[in-house]
């Protein structure tokens, strides 16, 4: 199924995608990787208050490419970096900042899908290194902050109109693709090496 | 021949590779892309490879680097011994990275591996790798390859006991296929090298995955066809397009191969995303030159 969502997200529009659903977002989109993550847990521990109301949002996992021009900023490419990187983080991003779409690449781990399934959020994946794609659906920067971490590093709090395509690979139900891919491909594997005579 | 012009030549080339490098992907590669594509039969992992297909065609329409992992630059140099000048060769290849990491721009993506420290320009200790070979003629070439983290992350080098052969080396690049799943950005190409030692066979895997064109055969009819052999078996391994299930894993593999010492057996796997990047500089003793893919 295709879905077309807006942002802010409800519970319901995210507990009704499943596994192989395509998302087509309109709305609000931050950036954060590593080291926002990481700095999401510390502000959290020490009940710092975060920049940007996150409830119902989605984040992105994304280092982007940022032009300078005349003092004005500007998204030129922006594809999804791995997101195993975040595994770490993510649940409790989900637990206690209530973000409800998680965009990246590669796939997530069981924490995740676990808080996905508690909390209801979903994770998708947006093809890794289209970032000319992906740009090309952000309408405007409304605001960047903690720009200290670095361009790349920073929460880019993005308008995007359509940006997709986005595939559900995490659902509220436990399933995560990724991994029943990999395990699909574990148990192709000793045939493959009889087949190539290694075995 | 003035140093100054030849310098300037050099330099110029080289900017101008860097951004079709970044820009524009090679005509073989975007065939075997839409290759793959009609080949595909999972519907998730066509929605894939159709998504880079557009992403390829709007980083030409808008000029920009079709992925923003623009990578580290590496140089493969060929240098002709009558070429007139040896001394300019470095310190223009190494202006030019600062410079295009400005204009085009490129991501800054040199760090310093202990402290962290980014010097925005992606210029760095032994970065740009410089890889300089000798080669007849007066002819200057050089083929730019900005290789992006991800799929380097996955790289692996195999010493296993000799006697193995060949069996060792089909299990190891199975595994390593297997085990990089879906971080390197599949449909990959999988540079294989054997022999030599561990830095040979890693350094000829990673030229064959990067500089050998997509669709060429294997010169060692040996090979060849255990590079077909490896192809059709990582392609059932159903990983597809981003690892969201599919055929296409890989768009190819390629061996390369050095003699090597009877104790050891050195295994290098080196992966190059579908975001094959590669453009080659050619300059004549008189400075003028020619950039192509
Ligand atoms: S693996 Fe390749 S395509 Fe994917 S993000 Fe990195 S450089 Fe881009």
């Amino acid at each position: 199924m295709i879905y077309l969502l807006k942002t802010p997200l409800q519970e319901g529009d995210v507990r009704k995608l499943k596994v192989g659903d395509t998302v087509y977002l309109t709305g609000v989109v931050v950036t954060a990787r590593d080291a926002a993550h990481r700095r999401f847990i510390e502000y959290l521990k020490e009940g710092k208050s975060i920049p940007i109301d996150l409830r119902g949002g989605a984040i992105y996992h994304c280092g982007p490419i940022v032009k300078r021009i005349n003092n004005e900023f500007k998204i030129v490419v922006g594809g999804p970096t791995t997101s195993a990187r975040m595994e770490l983080y993510e649940a409790d991003v989900i637990k206690r900042l209530g973000v409800r779409l998680i965009i990246g690449k590669g796939g997530m781990g069981s924490k995740t899908a676990k808080a996905c399934r508690e909390f209801g959020a979903v994770y998708t994946i947006f093809t890794g290194g289209a970032g000319v794609l992906a740009a090309n659906t952000i309408k405007r920067i409304i605001k960047v902050e903690w720009l200290d971490l670095g361009i790349p590093e920073a929460l880019w709090v993005l308008e995007v109109e359509n940006f997709g395509p986005l595939l559900v690979t995490i659902d509220t139900t436990g399933r995560n693709l990724t991994k029943e891919i990999i395990e699909g491909a574990k148990r192709k594997y000793k045939e493959i090496l009889k087949k190539l005579e290694v075995i | 021949m003035n140093n100054r012009i030849l310098e300037e030549a050099i330099e110029k080339a080289a900017i101008e590779a860097i951004a079709k490098a970044v820009i524009y992907i090679p005509p073989d590669v975007k065939k075997a892309l839409i290759e793959a594509f009609n080949n595909e039969v999972s519907e998730a992992s066509r929605l894939q490879i159709k998504a880079i297909l557009k992403n390829i065609e709007l980083a030409e329409k808008m000029k920009m680097p079709l992925c923003q992992d623009t990578g580290i630059i590496m140089y493969y140099v060929r240098v002709g011994y009558e070429f007139p000048s040896f001394k300019v060769i470095e310190k223009s290849l190494v202006n030019a990275v600062k410079i295009a990491t400005n204009t085009i721009p490129l991501r800054p993506n040199t760090v310093h591996p202990f402290t962290g420290e980014n010097p925005g320009n992606n210029i760095g200790r032994y970065i740009p790798y410089i890889n300089i070979e000798f080669i007849d003629g007066d002819e200057l070439e050089f083929t730019v390859v900005p290789k992006g983290g991800g799929s380097e992350y996955v790289s692996v080098l195999k010493m296993p006991p000799p006697g193995e052969g060949v069996r060792a080396i089909k299990k190891a690049v199975v595994d390593a296929v297997l085990r990089a799943g879906s971080i390197p950005c599949p449909p990959t190409v999988v540079g294989v090298g054997i022999g030599g030692g561990s830095d040979i066979a890693l350094h000829l895997a990673k030229k064959a995955a990067c500089l050998r064109k997509l669709g060429s055969s294997n010169p060692d009819p040996v090979l060849d066809k255990l590079e077909k052999e490896l192809y059709e078996a990582l392609n059932e391994l159903g990983i597809g397009a981003m690892g969201v299930g599919g055929r296409s894993t890989v768009l190819a593999v390629h061996i390369d191969y050095a003699h090597r010492h009877p104790a050891t057996l050195p295994i290098g796997i080196v992966f190059q995303c579908w975001a094959i990047r590669r453009a080659t500089a050619r300059i004549s003793r008189d400075g003028s030159f020619k950039v192509f893919q």
